[in-house]
């Protein structure tokens, strides 16, 4: 089915492709490539991609963590052969004509052999059943299309009408400026998801992530019932160097990250990836009917 | 008319601002300050005032006309306790009945330091949420820029309307200049790819109404009247129906194959 509102796009005359987002300015950054050694931006040691990728894309040295794709991280804390995938083939159509945005769509599928920048689904946590979505980094950085809104959108709205939990897991550059002000439409709409699923009484923790940025932020990201993030984890409205650029000076190390924003109190707890499974049974189970 | 000509239009000084609009076309306004959380926000102003002799409550950003003034607004960008000091003032609208009027203009939410630390996203995310279940009419009327989250954070409403040379953007065409092109000339290639005109959202459903405004006089006299139709009209609606009418205005917004 192709839902497509009445207009006639506008010519364009620019054929450039860019990055994905607006508003933060957050590039992408690379993934682990498949290379035998990799240079940890958190320690600056070369090490082993093989040893990265077994503790779970955490360095073995620091601590870093690396980015890690939607579905890695899904299967990483769904019980085995729980997790049924929604809506997968939702995709993105470039009806703005915007320059070059048909051909970031293309690479970006190659790139990270899915359809979207966000998987969603049922699935099992030590037990405990639960709605659960993931972010992508590699397909335009995460950024909010119509197909991000509308996926995040039904998660909410399935999981309302089977009294599930929701468990997401954010990052993002922000609202997806290829999409023009429907993009923008993508943080409404998913916010009043996430309200009539609040006001149903049940329970969404949200897992913010490397980075978190943007329109976002500014919408299911921040509505969550218990925040949680992993550590370092860059977080804020809008990214440093548009910050750095309106108050012409230097932001201090340290500031948007994950730590900052706890000491700020807009943070329940960072969580370390290797607990992360652990931490989401226990808040789930204690929310659970019949817990006590 | 071309998109960059509009987005010079919106921003043009000399322009009526919110508080122009305020006092044009209510009648016993009284403006409320704070958040009762941090601090007063000048960048938005609120308060109560009559719209055709019925009681509304009024929300505005303020960019102010003077080089000073637009000092003190911080330009119309608001700081996260704006955003909340306009959420209060909904709750109090929801409270006694009131419907609620938003004007937007804004080159978009405020990108400083203070702004991160006190939580801008979390304040324009509870803004999104709350003002979707609010129980009372909510009409935004775009007179200027209206600038990403910063502008939407007053525009979770029943019906969007937009003054002819205003602008509702994702972000700002200089902004998406340098991001895509790493170019902050290509402005005027930026504002037309972005879709910003109100011509162009009335088209994809994203606005309800294109207010002319070359004749001024004209529209200070028929936008009060507009409004207050369309008031009477949502206040039949029980509050449960304005708010299942919002969501279902924003829940249809979004093009994808399947």
């Amino acid at each position: 089915m192709l839902r497509r509102a009445n207009f006639k796009p506008s010519r364009n005359k620019l054929e450039n492709i860019g990055s994905a987002t607006a508003g933060s300015g957050i590039s992408e950054q690379p993934q682990i490539p498949d290379r035998l050694c990799v240079k940890c931006p958190g320690c600056g040691k070369m090490v082993f991609t093989k040893d990265v990728k077994q503790n779970e894309r955490v360095c073995p040295e620091c601590g870093y963590h690396f980015k890690m794709p939607a579905r890695e991280r899904i299967l990483s804390v769904c019980d085995e052969n729980t997790f049924t995938e929604w809506d997968p083939f939702l995709i993105s159509r470039d009806f703005l004509q915007f320059p070059g945005y048909a051909v970031k769509l293309k690479s970006s599928r190659l790139n990270s052999r899915e359809n979207e920048a966000v998987i969603s689904g049922y699935g099992k946590v030590e037990g405990s059943p639960c709605a659960l979505f993931a972010m992508d980094s590699r397909f335009m950085m995460g950024s909010m299309g119509s197909v991000v809104g509308e996926k995040i959108t039904r998660v909410f709205e399935h999981a309302t009408e089977h009294r599930l939990p929701v468990v997401g897991f954010t990052l993002s550059g922000g609202a997806r400026m290829q999409e023009g002000t429907v993009s923008l439409m993508q943080m409404a709409k998913t916010s009043g998801a996430v309200k009539r699923h609040s006001d149903a009484g049940l329970l969404y923790i949200t897992v913010l992530t490397n980075p978190t940025t943007g329109g976002v932020t500014a919408s299911f990201a921040m509505e969550g019932d218990i925040l949680l993030a992993e550590p370092k984890a860059l977080i804020g409205f809008a990214g440093p160097r548009v910050i750095e650029q309106t108050i012409r000076q230097k932001l201090p190390k340290g500031f948007q990250s994950a730590e900052f924003l706890l000491e700020k109190g807009f943070l329940d707890g960072i969580v370390v990836r290797q607990e992360m499974r652990k931490v989401l049974s226990q808040l789930l189970k204690l929310h659970e009917k019949g817990a006590d | 008319m071309e998109a960059y000509k509009k987005l010079q239009l919106a921003r043009k000084s000399g322009r009526p601002t919110g508080l122009d609009f305020i006092q044009h076309i209510t009648t016993d306004f009284f403006e409320m300050h704070g958040d009762r959380r941090f601090g007063d926000d000048p960048a938005i102003v609120a308060g109560i005032g009559r719209l055709c002799g019925r009681p509304v409550t009024v929300i505005a950003q303020e960019k102010g006309h003077t080089m000073k003034e637009r000092g003190f607004r911080n330009f119309g960008s608001a700081n996260p306790e704006g955003y909340r000091k306009a959420l209060r003032q909904m709750k109090l609208a929801e409270k006694f009945g009131r419907p609620v009027l938003c004007f937007v203009d804004t080159a978009g939410a405020y990108c400083g330091m203070g702004a991160e630390e006190r939580g801008q996203g979390e304040a324009i995310a509870e803004n999104l949420c709350e003002m979707m279940t609010l129980q009372v009419p909510i009409i935004s009327v775009f007179i200027g820029e209206g600038g990403s989250g910063g502008a939407l954070g007053l525009a979770v409403a029943n019906e969007v309307w937009m003054l002819e040379n205003a602008v509702y953007s994702v972000i700002s065409p200089e902004g998406c200049a340098s991001i895509l092109w790493k170019d902050s000339s290509k402005v005027r290639e930026a504002s037309d790819s972005l879709h910003m005109r109100p011509e162009d959202l009335f088209q994809l459903g994203i606005i309800e109404r294109i207010l002319p405004e070359s004749d001024q006089e004209a529209l200070w006299q028929t936008l009060p009247i507009q409004l207050d139709q369309k008031f009477t009209e949502l206040l039949k609606m029980s509050g449960q129906e304005l708010s299942e009418a919002r969501y279902q205005r924003f829940r249809k917004i979004g093009v994808y194959g399947e």
